[in-house]
């Protein structure tokens, strides 16, 4: 995945070369078009799944293109009972998905007052048919979003993107942390098997690190995040403890190595 | 009911020489042989309770609610036609997710009853239809107002109220009512005086023998920690609207039914 959320779902230049508006004959406008860029947005959410749940981080700030706009942006959201959905991508796609869709669907289950709730599975699965319909009607939801809950008595975490496209895995990254955030992930989370194996505390370090590693390299991050802590009760659907830690700073984050670093920006060497 | 096959009372919306709107008072007749509605206004929060009579042994328990969740901070219970409650609280649903997407806040408890009021008068003034039979208690709570409670009748005229009732013991039930020091009494205790004011009501009318199912729910403070340390006038939180738990509902119900028959033994003694 390309880290530009303005790349997305499209063919790359260096690959095809730029789109030939020809086709569109008389009309180079082209069709109809919806939103066909993302205009202030978000980078990456990271994720990881340890024994007894999983852990997702996303940093405080909505970007205007290269300009930090917004520095007290929410990208983590509380759904329901059992699960965490976290976005990138256009910040305005994401809080339609949160404050009209995810509110009205949670709040259209309460009517039916049967003592069961969404879970993170249920969530995931509404999530992923909406941004699929959004891709087909060509104008889609400019988000990556991952789903981090608890469901079947196991730790969930799954992504749905703009394409409607789906997977899972016990570790995830969207954006930048696609390429940066995953590869430390997978050192400790190979493959599903090695799951039982990591403790709530190994994950949220894990996390920690990997939020200061995209800070160092990602330009549209900041060092400000929330993390949540979903952990739940081995072999039940019994209601997860969530633990929402909003305002986090990096810890031991230090720009002192780059001193000697010279000829960017402004500096004349 | 002198006025019966003077004719005036065969169509809605029709007036009688005397100005009364013969349907509309039928409807609260329907009203009037349903099980018991009530609701109580607390310092914290609301509670609502039916009377829910047992048709057959056959029903499965819990089965044909008559209270509604409308949406997170506020709820619905009814007394009259089950039918047309269901609809009500389905218009009212309608009405309070519209107001969340023009508004982006959840609606007033009072602006609800508003348009619900106005919903069920439309159906008091055309021949092609006919009012509902329903009265329904509106309970919500809100960061303005804190704790409110409303009352829609079917001809569309609704009140607030510190204590609401309706339905077959409504007579009973608001006696019982008044002699609480409403709203300054917690939602806690407001389940046990529920409990009660619908155990006497059903013992008031003639459906005392029949085996009822007492329905209950709360709307109460969705941060108890908002509500926490406050010991006087309404906490004004955000509240969430939920069945009161199983074992609570319970002990109301087992406390009720002591103090009840403690009462009875009492008069007898002096009797």
């Amino acid at each position: 995945m390309n880290h530009f959320p303005e790349a997305w779902g499209r063919p790359r230049d260096d690959v095809y070369g730029s789109y030939d508006r020809s086709v569109f004959g008389h009309d180079a406008a082209g069709p109809t078009q919806h939103t066909q860029q993302p205009i202030v947005t978000g980078t990456s959410v990271v994720a990881l799944k340890f024994k007894d749940g999983v852990v997702i981080a996303a940093d405080n700030l909505a970007s205007y293109g290269s300009l930090a706009r917004f520095n007290d942006v929410e990208r983590l959201r509380q759904v329901g009972t059992h699960t965490i959905v976290g976005a990138s991508g256009d910040v305005s796609d994401m809080q339609f998905l949160y404050e009209k869709q995810l509110e009205n669907l949670i709040i259209a289950e309460d009517y039916q007052e049967d003592g069961h709730g969404l879970r993170a599975k249920h969530i995931y699965s509404y999530l992923s048919r909406v941004m699929y319909h959004r891709r087909s009607k060509m104008d889609p939801l400019w988000n990556v979003l991952l789903v981090a809950g608890w469901d079947d008595g196991k730790p969930f975490l799954a992504s749905a993107d703009l394409l409607g496209t789906t997977f899972s895995s016990p570790a995830l990254a969207s954006g930048f942390g696609a390429h940066l955030a995953v590869p430390l992930l997978r050192r400790i989370a190979p493959d599903e098997a090695s799951v039982a194996n990591i403790t709530r505390e190994q994950a949220i370090k894990t996390i920690e690190e990997c939020m200061k590693v995209l800070f160092y390299r990602d330009a549209r991050s900041m060092n400000k995040y929330t993390m949540a802590i979903v952990t739940g009760k081995e072999g039940t659907n019994d209601e997860p403890d969530i633990e929402i830690q909003k305002d986090v700073s990096l810890k031991q984050q230090s720009w002192k190595f780059a001193e000697k670093i010279r000829g960017y920006g402004a500096q004349t060497v | 009911m002198t006025s019966i096959g003077t004719g005036y009372d065969l169509s809605n919306s029709v007036f009688s020489p005397d100005g009364r709107n013969f349907q509309v008072e039928y409807a609260a007749k329907a009203v009037e042989n349903g099980g018991t509605a009530v609701g109580i206004r607390c310092r914290d929060g609301v509670v609502l309770a039916v009377e829910k009579l047992v048709q057959s042994k056959l029903l499965v328990p819990g089965s044909n609610k008559r209270i509604g969740t409308v949406d997170r901070h506020m709820g619905i219970a009814c007394a009259g036609l089950i039918p047309d409650a269901r609809h009500f609280i389905s218009r009212a649903r309608t009405e309070a997710s519209s107001w969340r997407k023009n508004y982006h806040t959840p609606i007033p408890v009072s602006s609800l009853s508003d348009r619900m009021g106005l919903y069920a008068q439309a159906y008091t003034l055309y021949s092609s239809v006919r009012p509902f039979g329903v009265t329904s208690i509106i309970g919500g709570m809100d960061e303005e107002h804190g704790p409110t409670l409303w009352m829609v009748e079917p001809s569309g005229v609704g009140w607030g109220y510190y204590g609401a009732a309706t339905g077959r013991g409504r007579q009973a039930a608001k006696a019982e009512l008044e002699k609480l020091d409403l709203p300054n009494i917690s939602v806690e205790e407001g389940v046990k005086h529920a409990a009660r004011v619908i155990l006497i009501a059903h013992g008031d009318n003639s459906n005392k023998d029949k085996d009822f199912e007492l329905e209950m729910t709360w709307v109460r403070a969705a941060d108890p920690a908002a509500a926490a340390g406050q010991t006087e006038g309404p906490v004004k939180a955000m509240g969430k609207h939920e069945p009161v738990p199983k074992e609570l509902v319970e002990e109301a119900e087992r406390q009720a039914r002591e103090d009840v028959k403690g009462d009875e033994e009492d008069e007898k003694m002096e009797g």
